[in-house]
């Protein structure tokens, strides 16, 4: 099918609008996470390496979300602040907090901006890095299929993203095998990261209903082919980095189809605030 | 397209020559077309579409190119003009022209190492950066990341002090 009828079909229109939105929402709610670290992170190098990541994805959210407008869909805007939690379609990887064991006990004293407090109290940076290796290396593998997508704009944005994302993912691979050889503690904060990390990681190839339309439309694979890709790509790297694979690891799913952890609404709350204010507002 | 109803050279020429004063908020030196952001010009009935190609998709300058470039456009004489932000072609930083190239240099940023934009730059191609003030090639990759989406941090060791690269992209 060509691209406008790829829009006009019925049940591969459908399906590509699940897919777009699970594309924004992974990269807005990301962005919105490495945000947290702007201004605040471990050294100066990584405030500015977290807070450029996350400037990088909120622009790749805003570039699908209007993909999703010229289908039909509310402008992104509406899309990224006008929704609740249960209309969202990331995966629960992207919307953990970075409080690892520091969540049985919260700081004390908050002041005005508690999410910041907390950061600087108890932000595991490890999780942060480690989330970031998961995510970027899945986001070049999903990048490089859809530049063979059928439907062109997507292939037009997977080819102009793959740039950006090539220093996400270099990012995590020059840092990952240096803390994962440097001492005992680096090594076992990064583990323990891999560790509660990867069931969530695994969650980002959820298998959805709209799997077989769009792999036979040609617009994407299927999620569970992706996964094999990421998972040889990330390998490597792993061992390289002294770092080992949990074992049995059950995925963890719901986020594509908008059952989410709690965590999610304490994200929204944060992104959502101004505009629940006053959506005219303009800042 | 009967050739009759294409528009004459001269009109397309005026609106390059206009976005010729177009600079990028980030790097005031360079054009808009020096930079390649700029895919195509058409003019058609007196009305001028431009389509720009954006340096990166979070790229905060974007809105402002945006305006500036339908400003210059309705000052060489057209009022109607429409801006369309295009994915396709990709900007990479191999659309910088090599006059553009020679700018970065002499405004303080390394330019980047051509034929490696579109997710094909290694870590290679970010050593050895030569520096743009004294021109070594002995240079350290301080950070990848640097004060703007499109800059990266080196290190000079021959005249020991800090630049910044306009990023191979």
């Amino acid at each position: 099918m060509t691209t406008a009828a790829l829009a006009h079909n019925a049940s591969t229109k459908t399906a590509l609008i699940d897919l777009l939105y699970r594309l924004g929402d992974d990269s807005l709610i990301i962005g919105h996470r490495n945000s947290e670290w702007t201004g605040i992170g471990p050294i100066l190098e990584e405030d500015i390496a977290f807070s450029s990541m996350a400037q990088d994805k909120i622009g790749h959210a805003l570039a699908f979300y209007t993909l999703l407008h010229e289908l039909g869909e509310p402008d992104p805007d509406t899309i990224a602040y006008g929704r609740g939690p249960e209309r969202f379609r990331c995966c629960s990887l992207v919307t953990l907090d970075i409080f690892g064991d520091g969540k049985s006990a919260p700081p004390a004293a908050l002041s005005n901006n508690p999410v910041r407090d907390r950061v600087v109290a108890q932000g595991d940076w490890a999780i942060s890095l480690v989330r970031q290796f998961f995510f970027s290396e899945a986001d070049a593998v999903r990048m490089a299929a859809l530049e063979q997508s059928a439907y062109e704009p997507l292939a037009h944005l997977a080819r102009k993203l793959r740039g950006e994302i090539k220093y996400h993912t270099l990012h995590a691979r020059t840092l990952l095998p240096r803390l994962g050889r440097a001492t005992a503690e680096s090594r076992d904060r990064l583990q323990s990261a891999a560790a509660a990390l990867y069931p969530h990681a695994l969650g980002m190839f959820e298998p959805t209903p709209h799997d077989a339309t769009l792999a036979d439309a040609g617009i994407a694979p299927a999620e569970p082919e992706l996964c094999d890709r990421w998972q040889r790509e990330i390998a490597p790297i792993m061992d390289g980095s002294g770092l080992v694979f949990p074992p049995r690891s059950s995925p963890v799913y719901g986020g594509r189809t908008g059952k989410h952890l709690p965590e999610l609404t304490e994200v929204l709350d944060a992104l959502q605030k101004v505009y629940r204010l006053d959506p005219t507002a303009i800042w | 397209m009967a050739a009759s109803s294409r528009p004459p050279a001269t009109e397309v020429d005026r609106v390059w020559k206009a976005l010729e004063g177009v600079t990028d908020p980030e790097i005031p030196v360079l054009s808009v077309v020096e930079m390649g952001i700029i895919a195509d010009v058409a003019v058609r009935d007196g009305q001028v579409r431009v389509r720009m190609t954006p340096t990166f998709a979070g790229c905060p300058a974007l809105d402002v190119m945006r305006e500036s470039i339908g400003h210059a456009v309705r000052a060489a004489g057209y009022e109607d003009v429409a801006v369309d932000v295009v994915f396709d072609p990709p900007w990479t930083s191999d659309r910088i022209s090599a006059v553009g190239r020679q700018k970065l240099k002499d405004y303080g940023l390394a330019p980047p190492a051509q034929n490696c934009g579109g997710g094909r730059v290694t870590e290679s191609a970010l050593a050895g950066v030569s520096c743009p003030y004294c021109e070594s090639a002995d240079t350290t990759l301080e950070s990848i990341f640097g004060p703007t989406l499109c800059r990266a941090i080196h290190y000079c060791n021959a005249c020991r002090q800090s630049f910044e690269q306009f990023k191979p992209v």
